[in-house]
């Protein structure tokens, strides 16, 4: 079984989890740029992290033979701070030309504040200007309809943003069928107590269909697993979807999608 | 799925997770001191199951939103807390 994790924050797990992904059959793997869990207290400290997703974390992942692929923004949880995402947002078209780069995100919304909106309009104006493809963190919780709703709000409001080229993630029973009617696509993540399980996910894509849609582990420093996707494919047949079905949802889909950015090659 | 398979798969699993929450209940009943918004929410959430209305996952979910429509002035912190209190 391949597959392709999406949405992983793999500067925050060890050199084992790359060995147990590869082992369950990861031929790639995506990672947005998102809050390191405190919040950084200058420019340099994402420059410094940029660099590190574009120089050092291909290198990590090859090891294993992964093809590792990244995302840059400042993330919505350090954009209250207008003055420093502006920075921020300034150093970004310098990295925009590596190798492993694939578009702005995950950009988005954390408490649907006035400031973050606007970090946000900044960053579709970064995407829009650079002709890049988007991922869109949607928020936690209570505040996560709202917040998506806010956030589609913004791209549909700007003609030049296709929506064929976002993905809106974190999307929930209350929230796909918002993403999906608008043309864009949506990405399920699989946490153990937030978000969606294995069962709900595949609930969703009983549900809403199997088109524009995806299912990633977005595992990071918290409680996470970088092993939900090949998981959520086993339960995948454990309610009898045939293995064509479980490919088109884990290697098909994802590469679908993230092949619009031309540095996006599986080599396979 | 036929409901037996579904049941055959899913009943053990959804029978232990709602022990928990009945546990759960009792555990904030037998304790000292006030409740707060998010119990409130909880329960409010919890009718939704009652019943043969569908998508009950969708409705629990909107039970915890925010369901107001303008962005708020200034995010006072950066977590989540699982239910909408009305007061904020």
């Amino acid at each position: 079984m391949r597959y392709i994790e999406p949405h992983a924050h793999m500067v925050s797990r060890t050199t084992d989890d790359y060995e147990r992904m590869a082992l369950a059959g990861c031929e790639a793997v995506c990672e947005p740029a998102f809050w390191a869990g405190f919040d950084r207290s200058s420019p340099a400290g994402f420059f410094d992290y940029f660099s590190q997703l574009t120089e050092h974390e291909p290198k990590r992942a090859a090891k294993f033979g992964l093809k590792h692929f990244c995302w840059l923004c400042i993330n919505s949880k350090e954009a209250e701070d207008v003055k420093l995402a502006e920075e921020v947002i300034a150093l970004i078209p310098k990295f925009l030309g590596r190798a492993n780069v694939l578009g702005i995100g995950e950009i988005g919304l954390n408490k649907n504040s006035k400031n973050e909106l606007r970090v946000l309009e900044m960053q579709v104006e970064l995407a829009a200007k650079y002709n890049q493809l988007i991922l869109v963190h949607t928020p936690h919780l209570e505040d996560k309809l709202k917040g998506t709703r806010l956030i589609l709000d913004v791209l549909k409001n700007d003609r030049r943003i296709l929506p064929e080229r976002v993905i809106i993630d974190h999307v929930e029973e209350h929230t796909v069928e918002l993403v999906l009617d608008c043309g864009m696509w949506a990405g399920m993540t699989l946490y153990p107590e937030t978000k969606c399980t294995p069962a709900r996910a595949i609930d969703i894509l009983e549900t809403y269909g199997d088109e524009r849609i995806w299912m990633n582990s977005a595992c990071d420093w918290g409680v996470s697993d970088p092993l939900a996707v090949p998981k959520t494919a086993l339960e995948m047949k454990r309610r009898g979807h045939l293995a064509g079905a479980i490919e088109k949802i884990i290697f098909q889909n994802p590469k679908k999608f993230l092949r619009q950015s031309p540095n996006f090659k599986l080599g396979t | 799925m036929t409901k037996q398979q579904v049941l055959d798969l899913y009943f053990l699993d959804a029978r232990h997770k709602l022990i928990e929450i009945a546990a759960f209940l009792d555990r904030i009943e037998r304790a000292s001191g006030k409740d707060d918004f998010r119990l409130k929410s909880f329960r409010d959430a919890l009718a939704k199951l009652d019943g043969k209305k569908k998508n009950k996952a969708k409705n629990i979910l909107l039970a915890f939103s925010d369901l107001t429509t303008q962005p708020i002035a200034k995010a006072q912190s950066k977590g989540a807390v699982g239910a909408y209190s009305k007061t904020k």
